[in-house]
């Protein structure tokens, strides 16, 4: 028990040795900012591909300038900026809201309202035209499903 | 009825921009900076890393950047009309060495002609990055007074000099 | 002689496809029996043709028959025989043959279970479904003819790393069965609206197909959200990429269609809605067909491109979906409106359900053509990614799935509101309740992991009720209400392992020398160091990570870095241990000096969660297919036959 006790206590220091690995970035809290920042923005290059994950030499360079602005106490506001300056609204991947862009960031909420609004006035007006006519349609489901027979008899 | 032509009608808006989506490039980017001024940059020159130039120093000319690499293969596609162009002297053409060894740079120039009036150097492209570069060879048109006024994305063709880059340069030398 | 056999075969098939697509329609219409009776065996010779042509692909692929363009550009000799199969449909020229192949083989199944269907029905959707398959013949033999052939080549320049994987063999025919799918439900709702016989019954026939198509799609997607996953080597498992996108559009307009026709087969309304969505199901396929092949998007998996072949898939499109929305403007209008219901019923739920679903089919479709119509409009050019697809599709999304916990409890007609709430109270403060406290569990209380926590919980719970409501009435089996409950569990295992891995993943970056430990969510990490490897069409590094906790060893992991000989493209292959709860997810970056190497290393909770989820979704697809009812029908139908 003594001996293992001893063991441990040589191995130690060599396990401390081999040692935690290294994160690659010299500033880990820097860098979870730089990549939050560039899942949002688009290569230029590779097309399709976030500047996070491009292995592109544009997208490193620009990660490498995003750290260092970041690093100079910029805000993300400033480093998107500086990006849109140079490559314009292109390396957005969420598009800034602006009257082009209205239709895109509001159209499906005014979609939905609309055809939600298209649903009850049709459900209201549908109960109304039933009502008319509330014995024809019996009749009509009755003569639905008789041909229906006849169909599959045939 | 109507409502039930309501899907049509989208359906035939739709077919329409997607007729001319056939027309259009997705991956051309077109630069934010039409219109406005060069980037400033101070850049050692190829010939001689003694010496710097900036777009401040060519004020009163119009002017071709180019931007380019010995890596960069589509350079070497426009590498004759540039040649031409600069035999011809209808305007001036400076060169960019984008991220590049500049005897890599030189070497090529040696073998297959010099069409740039000067050449700077980029070597880290961070003046590349300034004038949103994302793929050699790239060429701006820069005006009398600083202002860049087109710019292409790609190895430069007859086609686009005839129709886009020489009229502009001959109404803005006026 | 083999690819020319091929190219014949697809000649033959161009022209029975157009005996199909015309005699039984005129037949049908004209009351000529005997060009009505054309339709079947015709169908049978196009599929016997246009798979005799898929095997010539095939044989060529796999004897490395380099006088054919497509083997040339598309294999390599020292590619392993496997993906020199698959290699078959990893062109352009190949997966068109394999859509068409697809086609013909839905085709074939209607032909051979539509005994209960008249011999005018039969022959109505058979010859539309052959309409369809002559236009993409011809477009195969014109375009982009996989035969083609040029001087002998030396050797080939490999097929595409990425789609050197097991997961690329199903993949895409199991994604074309659903895709291509669409187009039986398709043809029965334009020959419907060509025969004028909009009832119940042509609901009936259409839903088991419409099911096992939509259930093939589940798949389909979720075998390449999880083949992006382990392959693209980035850990993400959806990018709202214009390709997913193509294949998300037609699965949600699917799914809005499953349940509009469980409204118009049971209760007899909706008949008009039902059809546009199944024209609409089938047109988003063909749109994102175009949208892959036309080069009008950029994607990160699309194919080749050429102006000319999109050119030609839009005219397609355009008569294809223009015709059928033509159609249905001049003839729905007929419909009758079907039975009666309330303004809060089964049936007002689940068009609430068809217009979330839609809407948010619309915003995927707004998001991933908003670029081109700026730009075709000289507005200039912008990029719609990820942020805007989530921040817009969760909105639409939460209510959807609030809704199908409801949905199966509330009454066809009129809902008895006080007494449905009645019977969910307990259910919704249980969940309320639990959502709110599990994230604790996970060491951190988030909002939006309480949100899909309730969902989860919410649907298990009134699946729970329902099913328990259902035994105690003494209703027998039913496979149709099992298997549509299992779908929404299905969604519910989904939301949870989205929820869990979108909000608790953690994401290492290290370097990593050997010896060198990395601790991740109590995991520990130990580099062994990476070495030399040689595969049939490719050499790299292979890394070994052991993996222990607590001491104890978990797994052993060998990510590797692929540089494939061909191509010379590089590649990263991730290893990954699965567990239910998590995953450990490893990569290799780029080797760094003296033998260290640049590693990610992901602890992923419960991200498998999500494809169980639609696994499950997918079974309880193909569960509601074997229901009694389409089948005793069918039974029926033989006996009289």
């Amino acid at each position: 028990m003594r001996l293992w006790m001893i063991v441990l206590a040589l191995c130690l220091p060599f396990a401390a040795m081999a040692g935690e690995a290294k994160p690659m970035a010299k500033d880990p809290v820097l860098e979870q900012r730089m990549i939050a920042l560039s899942e949002n923005l688009r290569c230029l290059v590779c097309q399709n591909e976030s500047l996070a994950g491009s292995h592109a030499e544009l997208a490193e360079d620009l990660r490498q300038e995003i750290r260092e602005q970041l690093h100079a106490g910029k805000t993300n506001e400033q480093v998107i900026e500086y990006l849109t300056e140079r490559y314009g609204d292109f390396v957005l991947y969420k598009p800034p809201v602006k009257p082009i862009t209205w239709l895109l960031w509001f159209g499906p909420f005014a979609l939905l309202i609309g055809a939600m609004g298209g649903l009850y006035s049709y459900i209201k007006r549908r109960g109304n035209r039933l009502v008319d006519e509330p014995l024809s349609e019996e009749e009509k489901k009755r003569v639905a499903a008789l041909i229906g027979n006849n169909g599959n008899k045939s | 009825m109507k409502r039930f032509l309501i899907p049509l009608g989208i359906f035939v808006v739709l077919a329409g921009f997607l007729f001319a989506g056939l027309k259009l490039n997705p991956r051309e980017v077109p630069s934010p900076l039409i219109g406005k001024p060069a980037p400033d940059f101070k850049l050692a020159l190829l010939s001689d890393p003694a010496k710097q130039l900036s777009p401040a120093d060519l004020r009163g000319k119009v002017w071709l950047f180019n931007v380019w690499a010995s890596w960069c293969a589509s350079c070497r596609q426009e590498h004759d009309l540039l040649l031409d162009l600069s035999r011809h002297g209808v305007v001036l053409i400076y060169g960019m060495d984008y991220k590049d060894q500049p005897g890599d740079a030189q070497a090529v120039l040696d073998r297959f002609g010099n069409p740039y009036v000067e050449t700077v150097v980029d070597p880290d492209g961070r003046a590349g990055i300034n004038y949103g570069v994302y793929g050699v060879p790239e060429t701006y048109l820069i005006d009398k007074n600083g202002i860049i006024r087109y710019k292409h994305t790609g190895p430069l063709t007859g086609e686009v000099l005839e129709k886009k880059i020489l009229p502009l340069v001959k109404e803005l030398q006026q | 002689m083999i690819p020319e056999l091929g190219h014949f075969s697809l000649i033959l098939a161009l022209l029975l496809a157009l005996v199909q697509g015309t005699l039984p329609l005129v037949g049908a219409a004209r009351n000529i029996p005997a060009w009505v009776s054309v339709a079947k065996p015709a169908a049978r010779a196009q599929f016997l043709f246009v798979a005799i042509a898929f095997g010539c692909l095939a044989y060529s692929f796999l004897t490395n028959d380099f006088s054919v363009v497509n083997v040339t550009r598309n294999s390599h000799s020292r590619l392993p025989e496997v993906y020199r199969f698959t290699a078959t449909w990893g062109s352009h020229e190949g997966s068109m043959l394999l859509w068409t192949v697809t086609l013909a083989l839905w085709t074939l199944a209607v032909t051979q279970f539509s005994r209960h269907l008249t011999d005018d029905m039969v022959a109505r959707v058979v010859g539309v479904m052959g309409l369809v398959s002559f236009g993409l013949l011809l477009f195969l033999l014109v375009t982009s003819n996989p035969f083609l052939r040029m001087p002998m080549a030396m050797d080939g320049s490999d097929l595409n790393p990425l789609l050197q994987d097991p997961g690329m063999v199903v993949h895409p025919p199991i994604l074309y069965m659903g895709y291509v799918g669409f187009s039986v439900a398709f043809a029965f709702a334009i020959a419907a609206l060509l025969s004028g016989k909009l009832d119940a019954s042509w609901a009936r026939w259409s839903r088991p197909w419409t099911t096992a198509a939509w259930a093939f799609l589940t798949i389909g997607i979720m075998m390449g959200s999880w083949w992006a996953y382990y392959e693209l080597g980035w850990g993400g498992w959806w990018f709202w990429d214009p390709v997913e996108n193509a294949s998300l559009m037609p699965w949600l307009v699917g799914t809005a269609l499953i349940h509009s026709l469980a409204v118009t087969e049971k209760r007899g309304s909706f008949k008009a809605w039902t059809v546009f969505l199944a024209i609409g199901a089938f047109s988003l396929s063909l749109l994102g067909t175009f949208l892959v092949r036309s080069g009008v998007l950029s994607s990160v998996h699309a194919f080749a491109t050429d102006p000319t072949r999109g050119l030609f898939i839009l005219i397609f499109l355009v008569v294809v979906i223009g015709g059928s929305l033509l159609l249905f403007a001049l003839r729905a209008s007929h419909v009758g409106l079907g039975g009666r219901f309330a303004l809060v019923s089964r049936e007002s739920f689940l068009m609430v359900n068809n217009i979330l679903l839609l809407t948010a089919t619309g915003a995927v479709l707004l998001g991933t053509l908003y670029p081109l119509f700026l730009d075709a409009l000289g507005l200039g050019k912008i990029s719609v990614g990820p942020p805007y697809f989530n921040s817009v599709f969760v909105p639409l999304v939460t209510p959807l799935i609030f809704l199908s916990g409801i949905g199966p409890l509330a009454r066809w007609k009129q809902v008895n509101v006080p007494e449905l709430a009645h019977r969910l109270k307990w259910g919704f403060g249980g969940s309320v309740l639990v959502a709110l406290l599990l994230p604790f569990t996970m060491g951190e209380w988030k909002p939006m992991v309480s949100l899909g926590c309730l969902l989860s919980l919410w649907i298990a719970v009134t699946v729970a009720i329902s099913v328990r409501g259902r035994m105690r009435t003494g209703a027998g089996w039913s496979a149709n209400f099992y298997g549509m409950h299992l779908a929404h569990l299905g969604v519910a295992v989904t939301v949870i392992g989205v929820t869990m891995v979108s909000t608790y993943q953690t994401e290492r970056n290290v370097r990593m020398e050997v010896g060198d430990t990395v601790t991740v969510k109590g995991y520990t990490f130990r580099f062994d160091g990476a070495e030399d490897m040689e595969g049939p069409n490719y050499r790299g590094a292979r890394g070994t990570l052991e993996v222990s906790r607590d001491g104890k060893p978990v797994s052993i992991l060998r990510p590797e870095k692929r540089i494939y000989t061909a191509s010379g493209m590089p590649f990263t292959e991730s290893a990954i241990d699965y567990g239910f709860t998590r995953d450990l997810y490893t990569a290799l970056g780029e080797s760094l000096d003296g033998g260290a190497w640049s590693v990610r290393l992901f602890h992923k909770p419960f991200v498998v969660w999500i494809w169980i989820g639609s696994v499950l979704m997918a079974l309880g697809g193909f569960l509601a297919i074997t229901d009694r009812r389409y089948r005793a029908s069918r039974k029926k139908g033989r006996a009289e036959a």
